[in-house]
């Protein structure tokens, strides 16, 4: 038997700003096992549901993390609008669903971005940083804020759109389309970026599936699974097909974040093009009473939603269940039988957010 | 877009079970496909509730089991069965003081990093 030898990787090391741990059990530089730690940014986000009235809590769930933040304000509302059996009108469903889109793209765009920083590719993470800060300013545009947009409320948005925003959203999808056009080029057919990516941290169907996986680092294994294809907001009126690949591998990981930007480009153009007239919120009486569970495709995945409101404005429990917590135990699967210099960009491939998972 | 059409209705349902069904009721969902989406607690009126949420991600639905159980009751982890339910157990077990055994791998309260024991359990 070799010698055997534990490593540990983090909680402070190169691959992202966000703190997690690994302990590496490697065979020379083959990885034997991975053992992971989270916990260092707990800051139960969860437990100040007690404190807020239900109102005020859009805005501690928009703050559980910086990227997938609408999506966090998006799914508290969807949970408490269950529970109350609140209607909320068509436009602001639609308008929804374009904020969220715009996330899922610059989300995407910074996971790539970072993804070509990790294999020492910087001028393509510069690229790809540099076509999301366009899709930041329509966001800055159309709600007033660039990370963190507070346009979620309980029964609707806060905040409507004009033809002229409109005009500027699609302005800047065909402009970023054309401009991805040639930095897809490079993640699909450079050598250099296949030769890191490809046949690295296969993870199969059976084992996404068996582990849990979530979201395109499932989807990447051949899991058709995407929430959005539930309906909610206006996505049951639109049309769009789930990406996926059966390869598995690091690059299919890619392709399918890849294919997911030009998808959201159409959804949103779709939800434009539909966009009703209408109000943009409902009023919501009384107090939650009851419990929901409900379920949306954040960028990085599924996201569950629990909430249980006793009738009064304070809530008795809030709990997210972040795509990161459940990739973990696909993360340590894929880690196993990698080279140990492959482990930042393995780490990088299931777009980890610790932010969302420490909450 | 039409004021009156509604997203489709998907199972969502909560079943609540005792303790001593929770690892039958997982076998049986695990040789139905299911995929654990989530675990979770929560303290009401002092009793602990346990979810563990099932995905049938063929039909987009959603099948809770509900555990009603006291702070010193012992529930044995699903993790044989989910590997990947750990986690969600850890976290229960430090968050909340759920009497958790056999969790494979079991953290011991280092799962998160945190001075307080069972913050969540006020």
């Amino acid at each position: 038997m070799k010698k055997r030898s534990i490593v540990p990787y983090g909680p402070q090391h190169p691959v992202l700003p966000e703190p997690i741990h690994l302990d590496l059990v490697i065979e020379d530089e083959k990885i034997v096992e991975a053992i992971p730690s989270i916990g260092f940014v707990h800051r139960g986000l969860e437990s100040l549901v007690q404190k807020r009235d239900f109102n005020q809590m859009v805005y501690v769930a928009e703050r559980v993390c910086g990227i997938c933040s609408f999506g966090h304000g998006f799914g508290y509302c969807e949970a408490v609008e269950k529970i109350m059996g609140v209607e909320v009108p068509g436009r602001a469903k639609y308008l929804r669903t374009i904020w969220f889109e715009l996330s899922r793209l610059h989300s995407h765009l910074l996971w790539l971005g970072l993804l070509a920083d990790g294999f020492g590719f910087e001028n393509l993470f510069y690229q790809c940083w540099r076509i999301r800060e366009k899709v930041l300013d329509v966001l800055e545009l159309t709600t007033g804020g660039r990370v963190i947009f507070s346009v979620n409320k309980i029964g609707g948005v806060l905040k409507d759109v004009d033809e002229d925003m409109l005009a500027a959203v699609k302005d800047m999808l065909d402009k970023i389309e054309l401009e991805l056009k040639p930095i897809v080029k490079t993640f699909r057919e450079e050598k250099t970026v296949r030769s890191r990516l490809d046949g690295v941290g296969v993870l199969t169907k059976q084992q996404a599936h068996d582990l849990g996986c979530a979201g395109p680092f499932a989807r990447a294994s051949g899991i058709k699974s995407d929430m959005r294809k539930m309906g909610y907001a206006a996505y049951g009126e639109l049309d769009f097909d789930i990406i996926t690949s059966d390869v598995g591998d690091s690059y299919a990981r890619c392709d399918v974040r890849i294919g997911e930007l030009f998808q959201s480009i159409s959804i949103i153009r779709q939800a434009i093009e539909k966009l009703p007239t209408g109000d943009i919120a409902v009023p919501v009486k009384g107090n939650p009473d009851g419990e929901a569970f409900i379920r949306i495709e954040q960028p990085r995945g599924e996201a569950v939603y629990y909430v249980k409101g006793t009738g009064t404005p304070f809530i008795n429990r809030m709990r997210v269940r972040t795509p990161t917590f459940a990739n973990l135990a696909g993360l340590c699967e894929t880690l196993k039988g990698a080279d140990y210099a492959d482990v930042g960009l393995l780490i990088l491939t299931i777009d980890p957010c610790i932010s969302c998972t420490e909450r | 877009m039409d004021e009156n059409k509604k997203a489709p209705e998907f199972e969502n349902t909560i079943v609540q079970i005792e303790t001593s069904e929770l690892l039958a009721k997982a076998i049986e969902l695990k040789k139905q496909g299911r995929r654990l989406s989530q675990a979770c607690a929560a303290y009401c009126e002092e009793k602990l509730e346990l979810s563990y949420s099932f995905a049938d991600d063929e039909n987009f639905g959603l099948l809770t089991l509900r555990l009603v159980l006291d702070k010193e009751t012992k529930v044995t982890s699903i993790s044989e069965i989910f590997p990947y339910a750990a986690f969600y157990e850890n976290e229960m077990k430090e968050l909340f003081g759920v009497n958790i055994e056999l969790i494979e791998p079991d953290y011991k309260n280092k799962l998160y990093r945190i001075r307080e024991e069972a913050p969540f359990l006020k």
